[in-house]
């Protein structure tokens, strides 16, 4: 025992600290599996574990983009949607040519975040040599643009292939063993619940260390050094669009996965739900979090899902609670004149504690 | 003729993404900020000019006037409240704020006046006039586009001829260096807000007596579009966001014409990045080079 | 042949002629000195040279090869390396990080390497620690190596940005105001780092500098510009003397 702690104190700082990201999220599901098996949790918590496991993914893959890579999206409930249509659609869509539900569900997770990824790309590779102003609106618009193709969009499948059509479900020409699995602003139904608090944690983990491992390697230093300073990364050597591009579309990718676990968490699923309130909530976790802290955006993901569900009375006030929040911190944690003057405080404080333990003396 | 139609109803809606334009151009130029609330104070000068007409019973002139009155306060504090603080932080940190003041905005309207949409009565009472040929041309428009050229030709002369419009060219073009000549920055941007503001008013009212539905989500599509509009003009310039307003109007209405209604955003969108690859500096703006 | 050469260049901003037939030579291993009143268009040639700004006229070649009007990026690559006036570090960073973003073209290994962390990952971090703190230890900023930058004193800062540009491995390492804030002390002791790093890395340098005595003190070879021309080239009692540049630093006509 003695040995590992020793082991672990030679670790670099940022290590250990990786190392704590792991370990707290590993904490966390044991504590919840326990309880689980205890029967202390609520009917209508348990449903949340699943999509709580979703926003932390959002969370992590978000902070890649805001914190790391230094720019807002605010489409990201876009790409969990991508996710989510292609994840769930793979899946229904193979139900009889895979039988098995993990093989199935593996798949679909390719499969969604591969396509959100892609997306990501497609996006980026236009917007991202723009200034930052430009990509979140274009993020932005690119949230509602896939919302309204989902809305209109008929997919189904029958022997003959996939057919797609717009804004019309006869105009699938199905043959008469055929389904339709997307039906316009109806979206998916009758989908089977495959996602599990296991599968999310799995996913969670894994996202982390995507995430985290990216960070403390050659790209994520190049990835950090545009966002200090493009003009020095540049004066450096990095392709300063392409470690753009690679932070955005992996972090599209991650979340196409959220949307992926997400969507088969549910038997119904409309383009609705991930709305612009959705990329908002997710960069309003970023944000408590600290912007750059992976921990803290995961905290604030799992705190601010549960405490809606605790504080049903405030229901019609939780927006408008967000977004004061969201003001509130970013004035506390960005003016120069608040960073300046907390910083002043914290040289007090100490300074009082050190008296009072000398008068003790 | 049908045509035609198109292109009036487009120069209309455009003249409205133009008054906004102006509003975004404006502060961008010289806060250097993308103002992201900037919709939402459209919505509420909708609300203020509703309210006014509707519940206090007054004209539509002063109805208007008295949103243009409530927007301005409510500019000059929202940039005193959430962005002065943050004027030395990264732009990033800025523009998050801006989002969640949008989104403050957005929330408290929908708690005050609640989601259902209100059908706005048009502050216009001009009757429409029938051209040879059939086409006719709405009140609603004739104001709208004849109020938008009046703006742009005020806010031109007040930015070249006033002792205040110099001060927001020189703000814009170097604060620090404007603050040793003994202008007042913080005044001058106060004011930039406030005249966008009250732009935002004007916009409102003229948007929701053209498109009647009034409702908390009713600034932010319109406030995007427009912003749109001022990138694809040239950010910063005045007479880009009017091109750029007019263009984008067109474009908007012929689209959902002959197009695709859902599609229309999209088509708006595609052509923001086309413009911001070909010709990053829009139509009409000029090249801001960033110091080394 | 010379490392460096620049013929007739010139560049122009709308109707602003801020440099033009600018001829500049550079030998390699040789230090050279670039000087002129303030708004002269020294830091601008420094932007052409590194590709900030593209050039509107002219050539320059380096080592054989055209560079005229490549990315920052390219050039680079290519072999030329820079510091900034007005201090452009990699602020959240650490010092240590810094440089070895300064290593990424010179010790390189896959993303999917670092994220997978394949064997490579630790044996190629472990050299690029190595060869940065080596770096560090030359501008004696080791023991700050896991500080974040912005937490360096001024002068540290300087340093730290000529690290992290002689990690890219340059064969023409740009200056530009290497002493602007330093005290007399702190200067001698840069002139000895910068001389020391010249023969240790066999570069060659280009300097920017307002301290005349730091300039002539330590460059082969000084050029002189007043509103974007060259005034005077030589050495630097040549340049002391010449009419031109006493008028230009004096004011007179």
């Amino acid at each position: 025992m003695k040995n590992i702690v020793t082991k672990l104190k030679s670790f670099p700082r940022d290590t250990r600290r990786d190392l704590g990201n792991y370990l707290i999220v590993v904490a966390a599901f044991l504590l919840m599996q326990a309880a689980l098996g205890g029967g202390l949790i609520s009917n209508s918590m348990e449903g949340l574990l699943v999509p709580i496991c979703a926003y932390v993914v959002m969370a992590i893959s978000l902070t890649l983009t805001v914190g790391i890579l230094g720019e807002l999206s605010l489409g990201h409930g876009g790409f969990m949607s991508v996710g989510a249509f292609v994840g769930v659609f793979f899946s229904m869509a193979t139900q009889n040519s895979i039988p098995s539900d993990g093989m199935r569900l593996f798949l679909a997770f390719v499969a969604g975040t591969v396509a959100a990824g892609v997306v990501g790309l497609l996006i980026g590779i236009p917007v991202l040599r723009l200034r930052g102003d430009y990509l979140a609106i274009v993020t932005l618009a690119f949230g509602e643009i896939i919302k309204n193709v989902l809305n209109v969009l008929y997919v189904g499948v029958d022997a003959n292939g996939i057919h797609v059509a717009i804004s019309d479900e006869k105009a699938l020409h199905l043959a008469e063993d055929g389904r339709v699995i997307i039906a316009g602003a109806l979206g998916i139904s009758g989908g089977r619940k495959l996602a599990t608090f296991v599968i999310g944690f799995v996913l969670v983990l894994v996202a982390l260390f995507i995430v985290q491992n990216l960070v403390r390697s050659r790209a994520g230093r190049a990835i950090m050094s545009i966002r200090d300073n493009r003009i020095a990364a540049e004066a450096m050597g990095i392709n300063v669009t392409k470690y753009k591009l690679m932070a955005f579309s992996i972090s599209a990718a991650l979340a196409g996965a959220a949307g992926v676990l997400y969507g088969h968490n549910y038997s119904a699923l409309q383009a609705g739900k991930f709305n612009y309130n959705m990329s908002i909530q997710v960069l309003l976790f970023v944000v408590l979090g600290g912007m750059t802290s992976l921990r803290g955006a995961m905290i604030a993901a799992v705190v601010l899902t549960v405490l809606p569900e605790m504080l049903r009375g405030l229901e019609d006030y939780r927006m408008l609670i967000y977004a004061i929040v969201l003001i509130a911190v970013m004035i506390f944690n960005q003016s120069p004149q608040l960073i300046q003057w907390r910083a002043r405080m914290a040289e007090k404080l100490p300074k009082f504690g050190r008296k009072k333990e000398k008068e003790a003396k | 003729m049908d045509f035609i139609k198109y292109l009036i109803t487009g120069i209309s809606l455009g003249s409205v993404y133009a008054i906004i334009a102006l509003g975004y151009t404006m502060v961008y130029g010289i806060a250097k900020m993308l103002n992201f609330a900037h919709g939402d104070v459209i919505m509420v000068g909708g609300y203020m000019t509703f309210i006014f007409m509707n519940s206090l019973g007054m004209p539509a002139i002063l109805a208007v006037l008295g949103a243009m009155v409530v927007c301005t306060v409510l500019g000059i504090v929202i940039e005193r409240v959430a962005y002065k603080p943050l004027r030395e932080a990264s732009s990033l940190a800025v523009l998050i704020t801006a989002i969640g003041v949008s989104y403050l905005l957005q929330n408290l309207a929908l708690i005050i006046w609640g989601s259902t949409p209100k059908s706005f009565p048009s502050v216009v009472s001009i009757d429409p006039i029938v051209l040879p040929g059939g086409i006719t041309i709405s009140g609603e428009t004739i104001v709208t586009v004849v109020v938008s050229a009046l703006i742009m030709i005020g806010l031109t002369l007040f930015i070249n001829k006033s002792k205040l419009g110099h001060a927001m060219q020189a703000v814009a073009e170097d604060k620090g260096a404007a603050q040793l000549m003994g202008i007042n920055v913080n005044a001058t941007i106060s004011i930039t807000f406030a005249i966008g503001s009250a732009l935002a008013a004007v916009a409102g009212a003229l948007l929701c007596s053209s498109y009647p539905l009034l409702q908390p989500t009713t600034g932010a599509m319109p406030g995007i579009r427009a912003f749109v509009a001022a990138v694809f003009g040239g950010i910063g310039s005045i007479p880009g966001a009017m091109l750029g307003g007019v263009l984008l109007g067109i474009i908007e209405s012929l689209t959902k014409a002959y197009i695709s209604t859902e599609l229309s955003d999209a088509v708006v969108f595609a052509m923001l990045i086309v413009v911001l690859l070909v010709k990053p500096t829009g139509l009409l703006g000029k090249k801001i080079s960033e110091k080394v | 042949m010379a490392l460096l050469e620049v013929t007739n260049l010139g560049i122009a901003f709308g109707g602003l002629q801020a440099v033009a037939q600018l001829d500049m030579k550079i030998e390699q291993g040789h230090l050279y000195g670039l000087i002129g009143p303030n708004g002269a268009g020294k830091t601008t040639v420094f932007n052409m040279l590194t590709g900030v700004y593209k050039p509107t006229e002219g050539d320059i070649i380096l080592d054989g090869k055209n560079v005229t009007g490549k990315s920052p990026e390219k050039i680079c690559r290519a072999g030329v390396a820079r510091t900034f006036q007005n201090i452009r570090l990699f602020d959240k960073l650490t010092v240590l990080d810094n440089v070895k973003v300064g290593l990424h073209n010179q010790i390189t290994y896959s993303v999917l390497t670092g994220i997978f962390r394949l064997p490579g990952f630790f044996r190629k971090e472990k050299a690029m620690n190595e060869k940065a703190m080596e770096l560090l230890r030359i501008f004696d900023l080791d023991k700050e190596a896991n500080l974040p930058a912005a937490s360096l004193p001024y002068g540290k800062q300087r340093k730290l940005e000529i690290a992290r540009a002689l990690a890219t491995n340059p064969k023409l390492l740009l200056l530009d105001e290497p002493a602007a804030g330093m005290n007399p002390n702190e200067t001698a002791e840069l002139m000895e780092t910068v001389r020391f790093v010249k023969d240790k890395f066999k570069i060659a340098i280009l300097l920017i500098e307002h301290d005349m005595n730091f300039v002539m003190g330590i460059c082969e070879h000084i050029t002189v510009l007043d509103y974007g021309r060259v005034i005077a080239s030589g050495t630097g009692d040549q340049v002391r003397n010449n009419p031109k540049v006493i008028a230009a630093y004096l004011g007179g006509d």
